[in-house]
């Protein structure tokens, strides 16, 4: 098994993609030769060849060359280099590749993958932090993931390839030149879905994705010393969100905590708390807590950016308000 | 004696006068679908492309069923040009479950690629960057397919439209953008919204071929897209084709036109495609009494498939949630 970090797997899953299949295109802003601006797509170009090519500045035509290529039987993957480059040329994704299949009953569909990253990273501008995966889950016809580790960078991008349908994969810039660790790079390419448990627990349900995942289990280890017992579930995909495992878990625990990086208002955890409050409110023995940046646009300065986004202290924080409240 | 009518071929080819009874069924349909949408048969914002005919007539007569066709709104011509059945039309716009696509898209955004007509568009420059990337397909599957996009005027001041037309400059994507210059966009006058009108000059700003020809013209349009075409398909890259045209109707079906010039659309009228077809076959030698059979054909062609579409069952109410994936 070999021990990648969290880009080199991003890349070795679109090393698999264009080998296993060869309807599979590659392309993206400074993409092929330089190899992507995070090395994401590097040596991809060299291996193989037209498939992969730079792009212009054009969000626009990224997105609608991918659908127009997805309708004439290619499969893409492109690269929106920063999810706020996303926003220029939103309507190519949200108007045009999720209406494709529904609106002709099954005829035509948009098998293509988009990759992108998001968060925050000391010195990032208010327009290259944003988080704004609950814009891309809002749109019924995509599929939205967002992977936290080595592996679901792997798994969940071919997931996101072999899947016949628009997928947004928005990966995190923080993590992409974390550890190693060992990922298995054979395996069969799992349909989409499906949250993992983390790590078990039975007082309090722990639902997070993304890089938030690292402060979450830094967080439940912290509470563990204090003798709480959190269950950290990782939904790696918002659209499928599975409801199932977070409905189970806090039927077990009675108390949930949502821990996001984007803004809380409208943040995808506000769908999460109400899916909740459908599936297992008699379970609850406590108000469901968000935690996420306030409702503030983000800052530069690395000390105000700490001044705003979550992390351990915080989750750490909302998980003892939880177990205090009494039963 | 009644003469034989001369046959409406689905899609035109060559022939003026097949070119003729192509752009008479288009004319015939939009004429009925006016009459459904007052008869409040037809539900919904409806843009007629009634003057605009010659247009996607000419340019499918110089494609090939292997082509991808994407137009806007105002499609039901290109639709029709492409070879989709006039009734399983009448029935999207109705809204019956024989609908092209069983009522999903409506008037304003139905697909129907078993025809090569990859769809209408509601967000006027939208269609460009796709069918880039249908040219894009056709450089991997060695299909030699085309990519044709048309949309109005105004579409050339949207941003996506000018990445398109850099994207398939820069690549040599084999993507004829055809312009249907009908001088308004929407309700303003384009003239007032650019510097400079004559829009095909700014294919030189991407370096390929622009030219402006007689959109009511369905010959000189095939001869130009039979151009582009072959360019297109020689890898050479895509042509800027600027069509100029005038629309006899509305901007949508309730359009008050307020914003016209006194006598600008009587004037249009002297000029349109099908008066100028008419007379250009008169003078060919067809007779009048040919011509009339003709066009009483192409009317019960529409007729028939207008009744069947209105007997048709409504859209399937069960079936609404199908189809969001795979």
């Amino acid at each position: 098994m070999p021990e990648l970090n969290y880009v080199s797997a991003v890349n070795a899953a679109l090393h698999r993609a264009l080998e296993e299949f060869p309807e599979t295109i590659a392309f993206g802003e400074d993409f092929a030769i330089p190899g992507g601006v995070f090395t994401a797509s590097r040596g991809l170009h060299d291996r193989f060849g037209a498939r992969v090519f730079d792009t212009p500045i054009s969000e626009a035509a990224i997105l609608g060359g991918a659908i127009g290529a997805a309708l004439r039987g290619r499969r893409p993957v492109v690269e929106i280099m920063w999810v706020d480059f996303f926003l220029v040329a939103l309507d190519q994704i949200v108007n045009q590749a999720a209406n494709v299949r529904y609106v002709s009953q099954g005829e035509l569909s948009a098998p293509l993958t988009v990759r992108t990253q998001q968060g925050v990273l000391p010195g990032s501008c208010a327009q290259h932090s944003q988080s704004l995966e609950a814009v891309f889950a809002h749109v019924p016809g995509l599929i939205v993931g967002l992977p936290a580790t080595p592996q679901d960078a792997y798994d969940m991008l071919l997931s996101a390839i072999a899947a016949d349908d628009p997928a947004v994969v928005i990966e995190h810039r923080s993590l992409y030149f974390g550890r190693r660790a060992p990922v298995s790079v054979d395996g069969p390419i799992a349909a989409v879905g499906g949250a993992r448990v983390r790590v078990e627990g039975s007082d309090v349900t722990l639902v997070t994705w993304g890089a938030m995942l690292g402060a979450a289990l830094e967080a439940a280890s912290v509470l563990s010393q204090e003798g709480l017992s959190v269950e950290v579930i990782d939904a790696r995909w918002l659209a499928p969100f599975d409801t199932a495992t977070v409905t189970e878990s806090v039927e077990k625990t009675g108390r949930l905590v949502i821990a996001h990086e984007a803004n809380v208002s409208g943040g995808f955890g506000a769908e999460v708390a109400a899916r909740i409050a459908n599936e297992a409110l008699w379970s609850l023995e406590a108000p469901i807590v968000r935690v996420g940046v306030p409702d503030l646009r983000i800052p530069a300065a690395p000390a105000l950016q700490a001044a705003v986004v979550p992390g351990v202290d915080q989750i750490a924080a909302a998980l003892r308000e939880t177990a205090a409240v009494a039963a | 004696m009644t003469p034989v009518p001369i046959q409406a071929p689905a899609v035109a080819g060559e022939a003026l006068i097949d070119q003729f009874a192509a752009m008479l069924r288009i004319r015939r349909f939009e004429e009925r679908i006016e009459k459904m949408r007052h008869a409040g048969e037809v539900i919904g914002s409806v843009h007629l492309c009634i003057g605009q005919e010659a247009i996607p007539v000419g340019a499918r007569a110089a494609l090939e069923q292997r082509d991808a066709v994407f137009s806007t709104y105002r499609g039901h011509g290109w639709a029709l040009a492409c070879g989709v059945p006039v009734e399983a039309l009448f029935g999207e716009l109705l809204g019956t479950r024989t609908g092209v696509n069983g009522g999903r898209g409506g008037s304003a955004y139905f697909t129907a690629a078993q025809y090569g007509f990859y769809g209408e568009n509601s967000i006027v420059g939208a269609g460009a960057p796709i069918a880039a990337g249908a040219a894009l397909a056709a450089r991997y599957d060695d299909s030699g397919a085309v990519a044709l996009t048309a949309f109005g005027e105004g579409a050339m001041n949207q941003g996506s439209v000018h990445e398109a037309l850099n994207f398939a400059a820069a690549f040599d994507l084999g993507v004829i953008f055809v312009i249907e210059n009908n001088r308004y966009s929407e309700l303003t006058p384009t003239k007032n919204m650019v510097r400079d009108d004559e829009l095909w000059k700014r294919a030189a700003a991407y370096a390929i071929p622009g030219v402006r020809v007689d959109g009511n013209d369905p010959g000189a349009m095939r001869d130009a897209v039979a151009e582009a075409a072959a360019r297109a398909r020689a890898g050479e890259g895509p042509t800027l084709i600027e069509a100029m045209t005038e629309r006899l109707v509305g901007h949508y079906i309730g359009d008050g036109e307020a914003y016209r010039e006194e006598g600008e659309v009587a004037a249009a009228r002297e000029r349109e495609p099908l008066v100028v077809a008419r007379a250009a076959l008169l003078a060919d030698g067809v007779s009048a009494e040919d011509l009339d059979a003709l066009e009483a054909s192409v009317q019960a062609e529409v007729d028939a498939a207008a009744d069947a579409a209105l007997a048709a069952e409504p859209a399937d109410t069960t079936t609404v949630r199908e189809h969001l994936h795979a």
